[in-house]
C-alpha cells in the first residue's frame, strides 16, 4: 500500500521573533512504496519529526494530505483514523514508549488486542527471538535497559505486520550488532511488501536505503 | 490479556496510585452511608416514638420534673420513680373530654444483691391500658399473671428466665419490638406485681410513698386520650386545674422538642455530608489531573498504537469507576463496623430515639452510598479523561526525547 504526501506543509506561530509563524515543513511531496526501505537524514529540528507525525496520522498537517492508498488520512474521523493507524500503520517513536505497566511480551501484544484482532503471540515470540529480548517476555519495562525498551517497541511494530513502517531514529539507543540487527528486520518487513520509513543520523541507515531523503529547515531534498 | 483487561491491569500494578484513590473514595463512602444511617435511625426513632406515645396528655407528679425528667426517662431510658396520689386518676377521668385515662406505676431497681439488674420496672393496668397493652400483645397475648414481666428489647433476659427484682423472683413471659425509645430498658408488669413489688422495696428500706400523703394507692404518671371534638389545650388546662401537685404535659410538646433535636441533628449531619461530597470532589478531580499528567505519555502512545479518543476516555472511565467501586465497598464495610457495634454508645451520646431501619432500608442506603461514589468518581475523572483524549500524542512523545 503505498502512502503519499500531497503538498503537505506544517506552520506554527510563535509569539517572539521578526516572523509571527515559521514552517516546521515547508510544502512536500512524498510517497513511501511498498517493498521500499526509505531514509530520512537531518540535523535536530530540521522537521524530520514532524513530518513522521503527519504521514502516521497523529499530526494534522497546516495544508495538503496524506493518503493511504486512495485513503485521505485526515478526512476520516478519529474513530476510523486511529483503527487505520493500528491496523495499517506502525509507528516507532524516537521516545521511550514501552508502558510500565506491561510486560514486554504485554506489550509487543498490545497493538492486537485494541481492536481484538487475531492471536499474534507466534509472531510476538518470533520477534522476540529475532531481537534476542525472548529471555524477558515477563520483564517489566523499569527492568530493562534503553536498547531492550527500544527493541521491544520494534517487535511490538513488526508483530502487527502493517504495510507502512514509520521509524524515529530507530537505533539511537542500540550497539552496532543490534543496529544491524534492526535494520535488517526492516529490511526484511520491506521484501514482505512494507513501505518503510526510517528517519535516522546513522550512515548505515543510508547503507540500507533504497531512497534517500535530506530534511534542511522544513524543506525535503532527494540525496543520490 | 485481553483490552477489557487492561484497566485492572493498570489498577493492579500501580497500587500506590490504585490505593490512594481508594481510601478517598472510600472515606466518601462511609461519610455517605454512615451519616445515611444514623440520620435513618433517628428518624426511624422518631417515628416509632411517635406510633407508641398514643396519649394526648400525660399527667405526672410536679416532682418528676425536677427530679428526673420525664422526657429523659421516656428517650433515654434513665432510671427513675416518682409518685403522686391515686385519686388523681379519678379526678382526670372526671374532667370532661376525657375518653381514657390509665394509670402506670415506675420502680426502680438496686445495682444490689436483691435485684439481678439495675432497671426501670413499670406497672400498668391491663384493664385500662392503652398506652403499653397494644405494644405487649405483639409479642405476648395472654394475660400478665402475678410475678410475670415482659422486658424491653436491650433486657438481657430471655423468655422464660427468671429475674430477681427485691429479691421477688419475676418470670420473663415475653420480649418487646424494639422501639429506639427508653422503653427498650424497662420491664412491664401488672399492678398486682408492682404493689409485690414495693413492697418488697420497703421492706429493703427503699420508702417509695408520696412525700405529704401515707396512703398506699400511688401512682406514677396517667395517660390520657382525649376524646374527638375536644381541644388539647382545654383538656390538659382543666386536668392542671383538678388535679393536686401534678404536671399535665401535652406528648405534642415533648414530640416538637424531640423533632426540633432531630432536625438540628439531621442538618447538622446532611452539612457535613454535603462538605465531604464537596471535598472529596474537589481531592479527586485534583488527584486524576495530577494521574492524568503523570500518565500523559503512557495515553499518547496508546493512541499512536490506534487508541481512539471515546476508547481511552472509556479506559480511564473504567479505572476510575473500578477505584470507586473498590473505595465505596470499603467505605461501606468501614462505616458498618463504626456505626452498628455502637449503636447504643451513639443513641446515649445523641440523646434521641435510635432505632435501626430494616435490612432493606440498610441494603438501599448502602447501594445508594455506592452509587453515589461511582458517580463522583466518574465525574471527577471525566474531566481529566477529556483532557487527556484532547491530548496531542506527537507533542506529547516529542517532550521526552
Amino acid at each position: 500500500m503505498i502512502l503519499s504526501a500531497e503538498q503537505i506543509s506544517k506552520r506554527y506561530f510563535r509569539k517572539s521573533g521578526e516572523a509571527n509563524h515559521f514552517y516546521a515543513v515547508k510544502p512536500l511531496n512524498l510517497m513511501l512504496r511498498p517493498g521500499t526501505v526509505t531514509v530520512l537524514c537531518g540535523r535536530s529540528g530540521s522537521g524530520k519529526t514532524t513530518l513522521l507525525h503527519i504521514l502516521s496520522g497523529l499530526l494534522t498537517p497546516t495544508e495538503g494530505r496524506v493518503l493511504l492508498g486512495e485513503t485521505d488520512l485526515y478526512s476520516l474521523s478519529d474513530k476510523e483514523l486511529s483503527k487505520l493507524r493500528n491496523a495499517s500503520i506502525g509507528v516507532v517513536p524516537q521516545a521511550r514508549s514501552v508502558l510500565d505497566t506491561l510486560t514486554v511480551k504485554e506489550n509487543i501484544l498490545l497493538p492486537s488486542l485494541l481492536y481484538g484482532t487475531e492471536d499474534r503471540s507466534e509472531e510476538a515470540a518470533h520477534w522476540m527471538d529475532t531481537l534476542h529480548i525472548d529471555g524477558l517476555a515477563d520483564s517489566r519495562a523499569s527492568e530493562l535497559s534503553g536498547g531492550e525498551l527500544r527493541r521491544t517497541a520494534i517487535a511490538r511494530t513488526l508483530c502487527m505486520h502493517p504495510p507502512v513502517i514509520l521509524a524515529d531514529e530507530p537505533t539511537g539507543d542500540l550497539d552496532d550488532e543490534n543496529t544491524q540487527l534492526v535494520f535488517g528486520c526492516f529490511r526484511k518487513a520491506a521484501e514482505e511488501g512494507a513501505a518503510v520509513l526510517i528517519v535516522s543520523h546513522e550512515i548505515d541507515a543510508l547503507n540500507n536505503a533504497d531512497v534517500a531523503f535530506r530534511m534542511d529547515g522544513g524543506q525535503l531534498s532527494t540525496l543520490s | 490479556m485481553k483490552r477489557r483487561s487492561l484497566a485492572v491491569k493498570n489498577l493492579l500494578r500501580k497500587p500506590g496510585r490504585t490505593s490512594a484513590l481508594v481510601i478517598l473514595t472510600a472515606l466518601l463512602a462511609l461519610s455517605v452511608f454512615g451519616g445515611s444511617v444514623v440520620v435513618g435511625s433517628l428518624r426511624q426513632g422518631f417515628r416509632s416514638l411517635e406510633s407508641r406515645l398514643g396519649a394526648d396528655i400525660i399527667v405526672v407528679p410536679s416532682s418528676a420534673q425536677s427530679k428526673v425528667s420525664f422526657q429523659n426517662m421516656l428517650l433515654q431510658g434513665t432510671n427513675g420513680a416518682f409518685y403522686m396520689d391515686g385519686k388523681n386518676l379519678d379526678r382526670v377521668r372526671e374532667v370532661a373530654g376525657v375518653e381514657l385515662a390509665a394509670p402506670q406505676v415506675f420502680l426502680a431497681s438496686l445495682k444490689a444483691d436483691c435485684c439481678s439488674v439495675k432497671i426501670q420496672v413499670i406497672g400498668f393496668d391491663p384493664e385500662t391500658d392503652f398506652f403499653v397493652r397494644p405494644w405487649i400483645e405483639q409479642s405476648y397475648t395472654r394475660q400478665l399473671g402475678d410475678l410475670d414481666v415482659v422486658v424491653g428489647s436491650k433486657v438481657e433476659s430471655g423468655v422464660g428466665e427468671i429475674i430477681r427484682i427485691y429479691d421477688e423472683r419475676c418470670k420473663v413471659v415475653g420480649r418487646l419490638a424494639a422501639t429506639g425509645t427508653g422503653l427498650d430498658t424497662a420491664v412491664y408488669c401488672n399492678l398486682s406485681t408492682m404493689k409485690m413489688l414495693l413492697t418488697a422495696a420497703e421492706e429493703k428500706g427503699v420508702s417509695h410513698k408520696v412525700s405529704s400523703d401515707e396512703s398506699d394507692d400511688r401512682i406514677s404518671a396517667i395517660y390520657v386520650k382525649v376524646k374527638d371534638g375536644y381541644d388539647i389545650g382545654a383538656v390538659n388546662s382543666e386536668i392542671q386545674g383538678h388535679t393536686r401537685k401534678c404536671s399535665a404535659v401535652r406528648t405534642k410538646s415533648m414530640l416538637t422538642d424531640v423533632s426540633d433535636s432531630l432536625s438540628a441533628i439531621s442538618g447538622t449531619v446532611a452539612t457535613l455530608i454535603g462538605a465531604i461530597w464537596l471535598l472529596s470532589l474537589v481531592i479527586l478531580v485534583v488527584a486524576f489531573v495530577m494521574i492524568a499528567n503523570e500518565r500523559k505519555r503512557e495515553f499518547a502512545v496508546l493512541r499512536l498504537l490506534g487508541t481512539s479518543r471515546a476508547m481511552l476516555g472509556g479506559m480511564i472511565l473504567k479505572e476510575s469507576a473500578l477505584c470507586s467501586l473498590a473505595g465505596g465497598a470499603l467505605g461501606v464495610l468501614t462505616a458498618s463496623m463504626l456505626v452498628f457495634p455502637f449503636t447504643t454508645l451513639i443513641e446515649t451520646r445523641l440523646g434521641l430515639p435510635y432505632l435501626r431501619p430494616s435490612a432493606g432500608t440498610i441494603t438501599a442506603l448502602a447501594l445508594a452510598a455506592l452509587a453515589a461514589t461511582v458517580m463522583v468518581g466518574s465525574l471527577a475523572s471525566s474531566w481529566a479523561s477529556f483532557r487527556l483524549s484532547r491530548v496531542d500524542p506527537g507533542t506529547v512523545l516529542r517532550e521526552g526525547n
